[in-house]
């Protein structure tokens, strides 16, 4: 789960992690009454990156002006993300960027720190032209990040005195809040000098969603869509996708497979719906109902390999709950001869081979277009 | 021969009296699984399916000689029963259960590597022998003993393949899943090791997905070190960015983890790859004969 820079920030004040004065707001008219130094900065906040060249965060030089940028900035959007809040913060002065992070290293199975003196833009295009000006220091679990190697990365980024003290202590508490937050990214972007001192200008959290349990103070998850949540209170993995075959299957390995297999035959997948290992037949009357939720799906395609989830138990599912539209459905596996009868026994065809399902959802959709076309 | 487990394994099954622990037990001992030991703490003296349970690892390995151990235990407890696992060296440790949180993997992980133990998983669906072990969830029905060997990120659509490579009258000598989740015990890289030297893989297929780099590094050491025939697959080729698709490995971010990516630098290694999981076979078939 990835928060906003105005809930990353409030983590980061927690830790001691130095920020800007500032206030997150959805009314312009508010802002006027909120003390703060003239001149802001006025930021949308949005989950998706590249706000700045969107025109999504504006200097203000009076209260007025500060309102204007919000109205302008509220309601836009960016990248297919609608702005309901600004953050409005003290303006500084920026003597230097630089960029440090700490991040899961799948490679590895460890955590890295990430650090370099080229911030302000994105770490991946520094990675790709200048490799060598990135900093970066491997992390040994049962020792975690210690002083030494925070003083390391500082003077290669090219820290001394109280500066190098400085980014010491922000580096340590960041892997504190990156550790003890079950955090899988970190990122201050940039980390600014300013006046002598170093501030986190920008702040970027990506959660770990399978540690949620142990922290009830997270903020709620804004990233999914209506159908994605409700997905998710049943347990089932959904994406929304934006073709007219919706898809239910069973293992995310599948399924994405499933997504190619109906590219593959022409057709566009609706969704991608993982309903699990072990499903029952609730879950699967609940996937049917969450995916036809979904404005113009046209067919269904529902490929099943049963493993720990059974076939009978995903045809009963079916059975109590017929899909609305044409579909398509391919069942084999654990009890799959009990389960093809079931399905028989309602009226209800399925095949056992997944290209001749995938071919046959793709043209139930497409007839279904031209059915529609021709009113 | 084989890699990781076969005849020699005795295995310690954690959560044994659970619901999937049990199930799985069940259908371990019917694919002639020596399924010696289970363990849940406060369940010690109890038996499931006439597997002896016990309430600490310590004491099941010391009664039973058990060496290896599958774990089905929930999500918030498996960090440690994996741990407990490698502390008692039992090898390898199979981490089935599902939405671990990734820094106990990180951990779990460090251990394991210090130990000298091999960890599979989290969130994949175990190791299969044909005819000789099974450990974990793998269907024992699809499988039939073989020169293919066969690694993979995904369960389901490894049970696909493996029907298919049956169906194909093509065996398989050990099924190797992975797990989906961002840090997971053994690599791609490593899988290809084993297989590499096993004498009785003869073929290996490699079950990819989008996201991280894993399948980059596996194409690298096919290149420089792996003289047997590659197939691939990699699932997800129409997926969008950045979203997380099931697995929580499943994410593209940036040009960093897509499939196209994936399977060019495993074409240009010399693997096959399919364009569907229904071609792996005749790859596998042509690549052989």
């Amino acid at each position: 789960m990835k928060l906003h820079e105005y809930q990353a920030k409030a983590v980061f004040a927690r830790y001691g992690l130095p920020i800007q004065n500032g206030v997150v707001t959805e009314r312009p008219d508010e802002i006027a009454g909120l003390s703060l130094r003239y001149p802001v900065v006025v930021k949308a906040q949005v989950l998706v990156g590249g706000r700045g060249k969107a025109g999504g965060i504006k200097v203000a030089a009076t209260p007025a002006e500060a309102r204007e940028r919000a109205r302008a900035i509220l309601g836009m959007d960016i990248k297919g993300e609608r702005v309901t809040r600004v953050l409005v913060v003290e303006a500084v002065d920026i003597e230097t960027e630089y960029y440090l992070a700490f991040v899961t290293d799948r490679r590895t199975g460890r955590v890295v720190a990430i650090a370099s003196a080229e911030g302000g833009v994105e770490i991946e295009t520094v990675a790709q032209t200048d490799p060598e000006k990135i900093a970066r220091a491997e992390i040994e679990p049962f020792l975690g990040f210690r002083a030494f190697q925070a003083r390391a990365l500082g003077r290669r980024l090219g820290f001394a005195g109280a500066l190098l003290d400085e980014f010491v202590k922000i580096a340590t508490a960041l892997y504190r809040l990156y550790w003890a937050e079950d955090a899988d990214l970190a990122e201050i972007n940039p980390l600014a000098s300013v006046g002598g001192h170093l501030l986190c200008v920008d702040a970027k959290l990506v959660l770990d969603d399978n540690a949620a349990y142990r922290h009830a103070d997270r903020p709620a998850n804004e990233e999914t869509t209506e159908l994605e949540a409700a997905a998710k209170q049943h347990g089932l993995a959904y994406v929304e996708l934006d073709g007219d075959i919706a898809v239910i299957g069973n293992g995310a390995g599948l399924v994405m497979s499933t997504l190619d297999l109906l590219a593959h035959f022409g057709g566009r997948a609706a969704n991608f719906l993982d309903i699990g290992g072990g499903a029952s037949a609730e879950a699967m009357q609940t996937a049917l109902g969450i995916v036809q939720r979904k404005s113009g799906v046209r067919a269904i395609f529902i490929n099943i390999f049963g493993g720990i989830t059974r076939c009978d138990d995903v045809a009963r599912g079916i059975v109590d709950s017929p899909p609305k539209v044409p579909a398509s459905i391919r069942l084999t596996g654990t009890n799959e001869v009990e389960g093809q009868r079931i399905l028989r026994e309602a009226g209800i065809a399925a095949g056992l081979d997944p290209d001749e399902g995938a071919r046959v959802a793709v043209e139930l959709a497409r007839a279904a277009s031209e059915k529609r076309g021709g009113r | 021969m084989a890699v990781i487990v076969g005849a020699k394994t005795r295995l310690l099954v954690q959560g044994i009296t659970g619901y999937q622990g049990a199930f799985h037990t069940k259908l371990m001992l019917e694919a002639g699984t020596a399924v010696v030991a289970g363990v849940t703490p406060g369940k010690g003296g109890d038996r499931v399916h006439g597997v002896p349970v016990f309430d600490t690892v310590d004491e099941a390995v010391r009664q039973t000689a058990a060496n290896a151990c599958c774990i089905f235990v929930p999500a918030r407890f498996a960090g440690e029963a994996a741990l407990e696992a490698i502390a008692s060296r039992l090898d390898p440790v199979v981490i089935i259960t599902e939405g671990m949180p990734v820094h106990d993997a990180i951990e779990v992980l460090a251990y394991a590597r210090q130990q000298g133990v091999r960890l599979l998983g989290p969130n994949g669906p175990g190791v299969t022998t044909p005819g000789q072990c099974r450990v974990g969830i793998m269907p024992t029905h699809l499988f039939t003993p073989g020169p293919v060997g066969l690694v993979s990120r995904s369960g389901t659509l490894t049970y696909e393949v493996v029907w298919g490579l049956t169906q194909a009258g093509l065996g398989q000598s050990t099924a190797v899943g992975l797990g989906g989740d961002p840090v997971v015990g053994t690599s791609f890289v490593e899988a290809l090791e084993l297989f590499n030297r096993d004498p009785d893989t003869r073929a290996i297929v490699l079950l990819g997905e989008i996201g991280g780099s894993a399948e980059e590094e596996a194409a690298r050491y096919i290149a420089s070190a792996v003289k047997k025939p590659v197939v691939a697959y990699i699932a997800g080729r129409t997926a969008p960015a950045g979203k997380r698709m099931g697995h929580a490995g499943a994410v593209i971010s940036g040009t960093e983890g897509t499939a196209d990516h994936k399977i060019h630098a495993l074409e240009a290694a010399g693997a096959g790859v399919a364009e569907l999981p229904s071609g792996v076979a005749a790859l596998v078939k042509a690549r052989l004969s």
